[in-house]
């Protein structure tokens, strides 16, 4: 029992850990990544002692900043639900990130300690339910604020992100059905497989379609650009308009977070997750037959270290497309996930189902 | 063990963490009050009205697509899962199912309820 709450309490704090330093990292890394493609030289000003590390050291003025800021409740407000909005927002994003599986299982001591902070047999419908929990934050947030751009803000953003979690979902069933199960976990191992003796079993390879599908309806749902209305930086009608200190910034970590949770969604259901091609629980097995053995402990470490690699990629894929395109209106985000992406993810169920039932 | 043992633990940590985010910025900030700083933030103008009584039909229309929807995905889910057990029956059963919104889905479509001008 000791044994197991332990354990628990390890693979807790390695997987918040690594969101909340991934979470900090990507901070530096937005704003290095638009100054490299906007031809500046970014984030480069604050130093410790002359050290500047790329400007790496601006992620703790920054926190630093944000800490010592006023905390502002607007006259008018509901004080709780303001101080509630961001609270919620926050932790349940970082909630999703429980049913993420980072690696099969590792022996220790003789015991087996699955590598999955919740093993839940539901893991997929878990991180809908704490996305859409989520959703509550973003809501409070604009009608507790007293203000008229917060409260539109808040209607906008609410609205948008329920229109695409529906797609959201919708994209994922045909994965599902090939797989056969909603157990993160399952589904991993399963990508291990080999299709043809070479290609790996990823999801990728299985729904390209619905895999785009995904990546679109993903990015809506962190309100990122292209689908940025929520906060649109140039009209400033977002639902955080009265926030200030770290509530502000509990919102702005909750941005981040999505963006990891959604490039860890995409590598764990699409890219194999901890899988890496052609190795298996006792080192690689080559196509052509060649095996080299790897032990237990170093085989689990290059499982999380692929995982950890894949989601530093998708992160960095939609930081990219962040500040390559252009804002969408309003009237046009709607058109485009009410319909042709619903529809489109309806089409891809129903095909999937028939040639899964014809190959059967 | 049991599942709740690791949701309790991760829900506690992710609430500390939260909590300790939250509490900290209210210690640490300074709390200057002004007039002017107590007034909600509206380009410079006086402000006026409440905030937040009307808002677009557009809304509430989503909002009510939006759970016909869900319900619909909560269906999926399941059959998804099953596909494979249940054959040509499920497909068809489930084909029926989502024609039928897929009515209801048309007829919201060509009302306007989808147009956002």
């Amino acid at each position: 029992m000791l044994f197991d709450v332990t354990a628990v309490l390890a693979k807790t704090l390695l997987v918040l850990g690594a969101v909340l330093g991934l979470t900090s990292l990507l901070t530096w890394m937005e704003r290095k990544q638009s100054a490299v493609m906007q031809d500046r030289l970014g984030a480069n000003r604050a130093s410790i002692l002359g050290v500047r590390a790329f400007g790496l050291v601006h992620i703790f003025s920054d926190a630093l900043k944000m800490f010592f800021k006023e905390d502002y409740v607007p006259p008018g407000g509901d004080r709780i639900l303001h101080t509630a909005a961001p609270c919620i927002a926050l932790f349940f994003a970082l909630m999703s990130f429980a049913v993420i599986p980072f690696g099969d299982t590792l022996t220790l001591a003789g015991r087996d300690i699955p590598l999955q902070v919740l093993p839940l047999n539901a893991g997929i419908l878990f991180v809908f339910a704490m996305t859409s929990l989520g959703i509550y934050g973003t809501f409070l947030a604009g009608i507790s604020s007293n203000n008229k751009y917060a409260f539109l803000g808040g209607l906008r953003a609410s609205s948008q992100m329920i229109s695409y979690e529906i797609t959201m979902g919708a994209t994922l069933i045909g994965l599902l059905m090939i797989f056969g199960t909603l157990d993160l976990q399952e589904i991993n191992r399963a990508q291990g497989d080999l299709l043809w003796g070479w290609l790996p079993k990823w999801g990728v390879v299985l729904q390209p379609f619905g895999f785009l599908l995904f990546l679109i309806a993903g990015m809506a749902e962190t309100k990122r650009v292209p689908f940025d209305l929520p906060e649109g930086e140039s009209e400033i009608v977002g639902y955080f308009v009265e926030y200030s200190s770290m509530k502000f910034g509990a919102f702005f970590m909750t941005d981040f977070i999505e963006t990891i949770l959604i490039a860890a969604l995409i590598a764990t259901l699409f890219f194999g997750g901890w899988q890496v091609p052609f190795l298996q629980s006792d080192g690689f097995h080559l196509p052509g037959g060649a095996h080299l053995a790897l032990g237990h402990l170093a085989v689990v470490l290059l499982q999380a270290a692929a995982l950890g690699l894949k989601v530093f990629f998708f992160c960095w894929l939609l930081l990219l497309i962040r500040w390559t395109l252009p804002r969408f209106r309003y009237d046009q985000l709607m058109r485009f996930g009410w319909k042709f992406l619903l529809p489109a993810s309806i089409l891809n169920i129903f095909v999937t189902a028939f040639v899964l039932l014809l190959l059967r | 063990m049991n599942p709740l043992i690791p949701l309790a633990v991760m829900a506690l940590l992710v609430a500390g963490i939260v909590a300790l985010f939250i509490l900290a910025s209210v210690f640490l900030g300074p709390g200057k009050r002004h007039p002017v700083k107590d007034t909600p933030f509206e380009c410079g103008i006086p402000s006026e009205g409440f905030a937040g009584g009307r808002m677009h039909i557009g809304y509430y229309i989503m909002a009510m697509l939006f759970v016909v929807f869900d319900v619909e995905l909560a269906f999926l889910f399941p059959w998804a899962a099953a596909l494979r057990g249940l054959g040509w029956f499920g497909f068809v059963a489930m084909f029926l199912f989502i024609a039928v919104i897929g009515a209801g889905f048309a007829y919201a479509w060509k009302m306007g309820a989808l147009e956002w001008e």
